[in-house]
């Protein structure tokens, strides 16, 4: 199969991730299309190392998938910390800095 | 010749001016006597040094001592250096003797003063500085002493400051006295430009080399010096208001010190004069006007004081217009000052005895009368009167007739213009001051009833008796075989006399004294015939009431140059508002806005920055993909 299928694919995937970001408003959504947009970035990554024929874009897609984990738990724990002093897990009611 | 004693001469009253300020509320007994005891000091030493004058031939008279080096920048060199010539020992004979003789009758006048202490700590210096601007043996040296006085004359104006209107009075001094001051600064700055030197030898060296464009710019900027310390027009508004002092500092500043320094500096600088033909015609022209000027004034004024004040204006009008005629008026110049000195010193001296036995009263339509209460203050104030007149023998009769005729004699139009304008001075100056005697001294009286006149102290009459001696008879000692004029020669090089003259001498006294008769007549037709009313009849001609305004002097400074600096100010606070702080705060406020405006893109909504990030991203990329592409 045409390796470009793939790429098209990984745009695709971040097209909805970031289309999910930039729309939704429930925090755990938005946590999840973040997730989606480095998944799109994985694939690419995976994708254009098998184009060039080195592992250079695979070993990449293992330090984003640490990084991923990390940021899961880092970002659930202020979700779940703003939604205990908040009641709500809107990513509009957390607007405090504005001020 | 050098000497060592000639610092001594102004140290002593420096020296009485310095114990009497530092040492405060401990000398408030015995300052008085200390301070007139050095200004007397300084006269007997003035004496000495003058018997050791009269003892050298005529060209080994000077005597100069170095102080110290001043200045040494470059090719710039000023001592501290005193001079001590023919010219200069007039000068400190006068101020020396008439002041001290006026120290003496100030114990008496300012005895009830509580500042006593500090009013002669104040005329010692100026007596100080008064000296130092005659024996000063350069521009900067005189300068230093020009301050002095300038300064001196301010504390003693507003002597009694705690009134707002003499306070002001000193300013109005002090301020157009500066005015003065910078036009000897700038003289002394292009003397040196052109010259090269500031000394007076070395000026009168040097002045043959310097274009005559150069040294009627000097003359004219010492004329402008002149007339701020000499009242004469244009700067001649404070000396009226001068009268806030007391009056024996009236009788100072007229007299002895202050008034005189314009008439020396010309005097002193007559090599510059004498080599810049515009100048010294400036010079003669000032002393015209100002002398009608000040007797316009002196003729419609009720205060005695002011009176007198405006008077000196005009006598001293009659100085510079002798000492702008060049050298054949020179000596005459200083004769009249010699002789004013001691007249007018009287007069004043006299003015505030009669204002001490009246409650400090000075209004001539509250006198009338006072002659047969004060019989002393009457015969030496009616010596300093004939002395102004010119009735011969007094002094004034020599100086001023010689003056006039010297004006006469001046060649041409020119000649003609002057003397008449001295004549006419002469005229008036017989009317103003017959009125003033006449309504202080004839006539019925006219004070309140609370008041008392009675004859000073001996204190005070005693000086005043001995300057009316002077006042008789100094003119006929200065004109006994020329003795001042040959006295002067080698300072101010008279010419031999002219070949022909357009009045002569008995011509002009004969001419002089029947318009004195005339004016005096006058006087005393419309001051003695008639009663003086007490308060000043309002239903006078516009000539009158113009002359009560000092001749609009003060309406011209104000319009001139008071309202349009006010206007200037204005403009600069506007333009300092508006412009300079509207930049500022401009400023300040498009930093405010800008920040407004670009606050609203701060939403706090997390989605709206990761848009704004999104949005950033792709045009990045799609830069970079253009960019490449």
């Amino acid at each position: 199969m045409n390796p470009a299928n793939y790429l098209y694919v990984s745009a695709m995937l971040f097209t909805i991730g970031a289309i999910g970001v930039v729309v939704r408003r429930n925090a755990i959504v938005v946590f999840m299309c973040i997730e989606l947009m480095l998944n799109a970035a994985n694939l690419a990554f995976v994708t254009f190392a098998r184009i060039n024929g080195n592992l250079d874009g695979q070993v990449m897609a293992f330090f984003t998938m640490v990084v991923a984990a990390c940021e899961v738990v880092v970002g659930l724990a202020i979700i779940v910390t703003i939604y205990r002093s908040r009641r709500s897990a809107s990513v509009d009611d957390a607007s405090l800095l504005r001020r | 010749m050098t000497s060592n004693a000639l610092v001594y001469l102004i140290a002593l009253p420096l020296f009485g001016a310095a114990v009497l300020m530092l040492a405060g509320r401990r000398a408030d007994r015995r300052g008085h006597i200390l301070a007139t005891v050095l200004s007397g000091g300084s006269f007997l030493l003035g004496l000495y040094e003058f018997s050791q004058m009269l003892s050298r031939s005529s060209e080994n008279r000077a005597v100069t001592q170095k102080l110290f080096s001043w200045i040494s920048v470059g090719s710039f060199k000023v001592d501290a250096g005193l001079m001590l010539d023919q010219l200069s020992i007039s000068f400190v004979l006068l101020i020396t003797g008439v002041g001290t003789l006026i120290h003496i009758y100030s114990i008496a006048y300012m005895s009830h003063d509580l500042d006593r202490r500090r009013f002669f700590a104040y005329l010692n210096l100026f007596v100080a500085a008064m000296l130092l601007l005659v024996l000063g043996d350069s521009y900067l040296n005189l300068y230093v002493g020009w301050e002095g006085v300038g300064l001196a004359s301010y504390l003693l104006i507003g002597f009694w400051n705690q009134k707002p209107t003499y306070a002001t009075a000193a300013k109005k001094a002090f301020v157009a006295n500066r005015v003065g001051d910078l036009g000897l600064s700038l003289a002394i700055m292009v003397a040196f430009a052109t010259l090269g030197t500031v000394s007076f030898s070395g000026v009168k060296e040097n002045a043959g080399q310097a274009s005559t464009a150069a040294l009627t710019a000097i003359g004219i900027l010492l004329l402008v010096a002149a007339t701020g310390k000499s009242a004469q027009l244009p700067l001649q508004a404070w000396l009226g208001d001068a009268m806030a002092g007391p009056t024996p500092v009236s009788a100072l500043i007229h007299a002895a010190t202050m008034v005189t320094a314009g008439v020396y500096l010309i005097t002193r600088s007559n090599f510059i004069f004498d080599a810049a033909p515009i100048a010294q015609l400036a010079v003669a022209i000032i002393g015209a006007i100002t002398l009608l000027f000040g007797a316009i004034i002196g003729a419609a004024k009720d205060d005695i004081k002011k009176a007198l004040a405006a008077s000196t204006t005009s006598q001293i009008g009659y100085m510079v217009l002798g000492a702008g005629l060049g050298p054949a008026g020179y000596a005459f110049a200083i004769m009249h000052l010699l002789a004013h000195g001691f007249f007018k010193a009287g007069l004043f001296l006299g003015a505030g005895s009669v204002m001490h036995g009246m409650n400090n009263e000075v209004n001539m339509r509250r006198y009338g009368g006072l002659r047969k209460f004060m019989p002393i203050t009457f015969a030496t104030f009616g010596a300093g009167y004939l002395s102004i007149l010119g009735v011969p023998p007094f002094a004034g009769f020599y100086s001023k007739d010689r003056i006039i005729e010297a004006a006469f004699n001046a060649g041409g139009v020119r000649g003609v213009l002057l003397g008449s304008a001295a004549l006419l001075g002469a005229a008036i100056t017989a009317f103003y001051m017959t009125r003033v005697v006449v309504m202080t001294f004839a006539g019925k009286a006219r004070w309140e009833e609370e008041v008392h006149p009675h004859e000073s102290p001996a204190l005070m009459w005693l000086p005043m008796v001995l300057i009316a001696f002077g006042s008789t008879f100094s003119g006929f000692l200065f004109t006994r075989g020329d003795a001042l004029r040959n006295w002067l020669a080698p300072v101010v090089e008279p010419v031999a006399a002219r070949e022909q003259e357009l009045l002569s001498p008995a011509l002009v006294s004969i001419l002089a004294l029947l318009l004195v008769v005339v004016g005096a007549g006058l006087a005393v037709m419309k001051y003695l015939r008639q009663d003086v009313p007490v308060v000043a009849p309002e239903d006078v001609s516009i000539f009158t009431r113009v002359a009560r305004r000092d001749l609009l002097q003060d309406d011209f400074n104000e319009a001139v140059f008071m309202r349009p600096g006010q206007h200037l100010t204005y403009a600069l606070v506007d333009i300092d508002e508006v412009i300079i702080d509207g930049a500022v705060r401009g400023v300040g406020r498009m930093a405010t806005g800008s920040a407004g405006a670009l606050r609203t893109t701060q939403t706090g909504f997390v989605r709206s920055y990761a848009m704004w990030i999104l949005l950033g991203a792709i045009g990045l990329i799609a830069a970079i993909w253009m960019v490449t592409l």
